[in-house]
């Protein structure tokens, strides 16, 4: 019996999102009484492997292939789903990112095993086995029981807190072949996003609305995120008139993300834009209309001109880091 | 060439959404049904690429696991412009079930290109595509942001975590298309509209199958508390909370 844990890495590194994963799956292992076990595949140093039994996994699994440096979902999928019969996974739990998504439901029909996608807490009951998601873009919550053996579960992100709980490290190195007709993905060219805080990983995300008026607007925006470290966003309206690029775009039809701060500048707060936003663990508005909906969802709301607002935010937040 | 788009029929964006049932079942009553935004715009793509005349595409169909009910949503998209429809005359009580039920109507029509959206706004799963394409037995790209046609094949734009990159793969394939695949999602002409009543819809009957998961209840969200406001002018004390309150920054 085991917890079997996919794990993407990039360019042989983890992130955070990774050890949130190890952290849940752990405990999850601890809930059922079995061993938790960290797979991935590609070329990862031995002390980046360590770090994942920090976060509580009993065994790291390293399957290293020069055919497996991109990603085939078909082939990668079958790797995985090898390795979990050959332990006896009971949960197999991957992240609900791009690679989660595009490997846990090859998985659950290759296994046969029941999947739910994106949950938020530990199960609620292991007997029964039943966990907690959200639906309908956020508009609720659903109880899904799991009713097969194997059960597959992947893991939004920032839902879970990081875990401290070293275990001695041990790893066994795989060797497992990847099946020749099964690599079919050919990769004709890599574009790399470099120097940007990316808006899936980052902890804080200001994002302007057509509230923000015009393109040249965005100085004291982008001046604010930069001095917090944070990732920009913007409303759908905003990408769509070329105000900001096309990956910034947050909401039912644009990226879905869960920072731990998310500043609504200028946004009226829309159901679409909110099925995107609504998991972040703390909303602040500005907004000139004391009526905007954006409100009800926010913890800290601040009525005002976003181009008056902005500059004092951004004084604050120098000050702050003077201190 | 022949491509086949996936459809879900879920309740408009805008939707408030209530459970009857003692929260067991979603309250039907006085939803508006629409195409899941995704696939409108999977659908889109489908159609342009339809129309640009080199491309080789024949037609587009639109397959959907739904009842009867579904079928008003059905013949929306047929307006913008799909050829045909499939549907398979089942409930969906989860993914597997209606990726199981796809693969078996679809499976001996010779679909070159599958277009799925990455997610259906009711269940939020993003797991129809690649199920169905293990089913199918077939290879799979997800996060889709563009797909093309040109004189060597197909072009796939895919956008994983950090990189975007080119890819190709053999058909038949699957695509889960995201954000990108195409701008607006294409609207029905009267023309449109009037063509569709008179396109064919196949209806298929099921497999019985048995479901792998089962939603036992609905929970409405914990209502936030209440907005603190700050005012303009002491816009400073806003960041004094975030920062020694609630240490996000
Ligand atoms: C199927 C579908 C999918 C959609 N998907 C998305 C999505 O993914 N993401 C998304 O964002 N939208 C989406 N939309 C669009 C959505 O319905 C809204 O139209 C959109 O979110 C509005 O963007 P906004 O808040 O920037 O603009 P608006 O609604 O125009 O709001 C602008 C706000 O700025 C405020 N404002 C004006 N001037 C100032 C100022 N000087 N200072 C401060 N505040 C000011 C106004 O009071 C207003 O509240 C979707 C719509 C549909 C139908």
């Amino acid at each position: 019996m085991a917890v079997l844990i996919y794990l993407e890495n990039w360019d042989g590194k983890f992130k955070k999102l990774s050890f949130e994963l190890v952290s849940y799956a752990s405990k999850i292992a601890e809930m059922l009484g079995s061993q938790s076990l960290a797979l991935t595949i590609g070329n990862v140093e031995e002390q980046e492997l360590e770090k994942l039994s920090v976060h509580g996994a009993d065994k790291v699994l390293h399957l290293k292939n020069e055919k497996l440096d991109t990603l085939d979902e078909q082939a990668f999928s079958n790797l995985v789903a090898d390795v979990a019969r050959k332990y006896n996974a009971t949960v197999l739990v991957l992240s609900n990112n791009n690679s989660g998504k595009a490997l846990a439901p090859r998985l659950s029909v290759q296994l046969k095993a029941g999947l739910v996608s994106g949950v938020s807490k530990l199960p609620v009951s292991v007997s029964p086995f039943v966990v907690y998601k959200k639906v309908y873009s956020g508009k609720a919550y659903a109880n899904v029981q799991i009713k097969t053996d194997l059960k597959i579960l992947t893991l939004a992100q920032n839902s879970f807190e990081l875990i401290h709980n070293p275990k001695p490290y041990v790893v066994e190195h795989l060797n497992i072949q990847p099946s020749d007709n099964l690599l079919n993905t050919k990769v004709k060219e890599v574009q790399k996003l470099t120097g940007k805080v990316l808006l899936s990983d980052a902890d804080i995300v200001v994002s302007g609305g057509r509230g923000m008026k015009s393109a040249d607007n965005w100085g004291p925006l982008v001046e604010l995120a930069d001095l917090l470290g944070a990732a920009t966003a913007c409303s759908r309206p905003v990408s769509d008139e070329g105000w900001r690029p096309h990956e910034e775009h947050t909401g039912q039809t644009g990226k879905i993300i869960a920072p731990n701060l998310y500043f609504a500048i200028g946004i009226s707060g829309a159901t679409q834009h909110l099925a995107g936003i609504s998991s972040s663990k703390i909303i602040v508005a500005v907004n000139s209309d004391k009526d905007a909906p954006i409100f009800e969802a926010a913890q800290y709301g601040i009525v005002g001109d976003a181009m008056k607002v902005l500059p004092k935010l951004v004084d604050a937040v120098k000050e702050l880091k003077l201190r | 060439m022949k491509i086949l788009v996936c459809m879900s029929n879920v309740p408009d964006t805008t939707t408030k959404v209530k459970f009857v049932d003692d929260f067991k079942k979603l309250d039907n009553n006085g939803i508006q049904w629409v195409i899941n935004p995704w696939d409108e715009l999977a659908l889109t793509r489908a159609l342009e690429l339809k129309d640009d005349l080199g491309s080789g595409v024949q037609t587009v169909t639109v397959a959907h696991v739904g009842l009867a009910g579904s079928e008003p949503t059905i013949r929306k998209a047929l307006a913008i412009g799909a050829d045909d429809a499939i549907r398979i005359n089942a409930d969906a009580p989860d993914a597997y079930v209606v990726a199981a039920q796809l693969a078996e109507a679809i499976r001996n029509e010779n679909f070159d290109m599958i277009f799925c959206g990455i997610e259906s706004s009711d269940h939020n799963g993003s797991t129809v595509g690649g199920m169905l394409a293990e089913f199918l037995g077939c290879a799979s790209v997800s996060c889709v942001s563009n797909v093309k046609l040109d004189a060597g094949g197909v072009v796939i734009t895919r956008e994983l975590g950090g990189s975007k990159e080119v890819v190709s793969v053999p058909y038949p394939f699957v695509a889960i298309v995201q954000k990108g695949i195409a701008n607006e999602p294409r609207i029905a002409a009267m023309r449109g509209i009037m063509m569709a009543r008179t396109k064919p819809i196949k209806v298929v009957e099921p497999r019985p199958l048995d479901s792998l998961t089962e939603v036992i209840s609905y929970e409405m969200p914990v209502p936030r508390a209440a907005c603190k406001f700050v005012e303009a002018e002491n816009a400073a004390d806003l960041i004094s909370l975030l920062h020694n309150q609630d240490k996000v920054i």
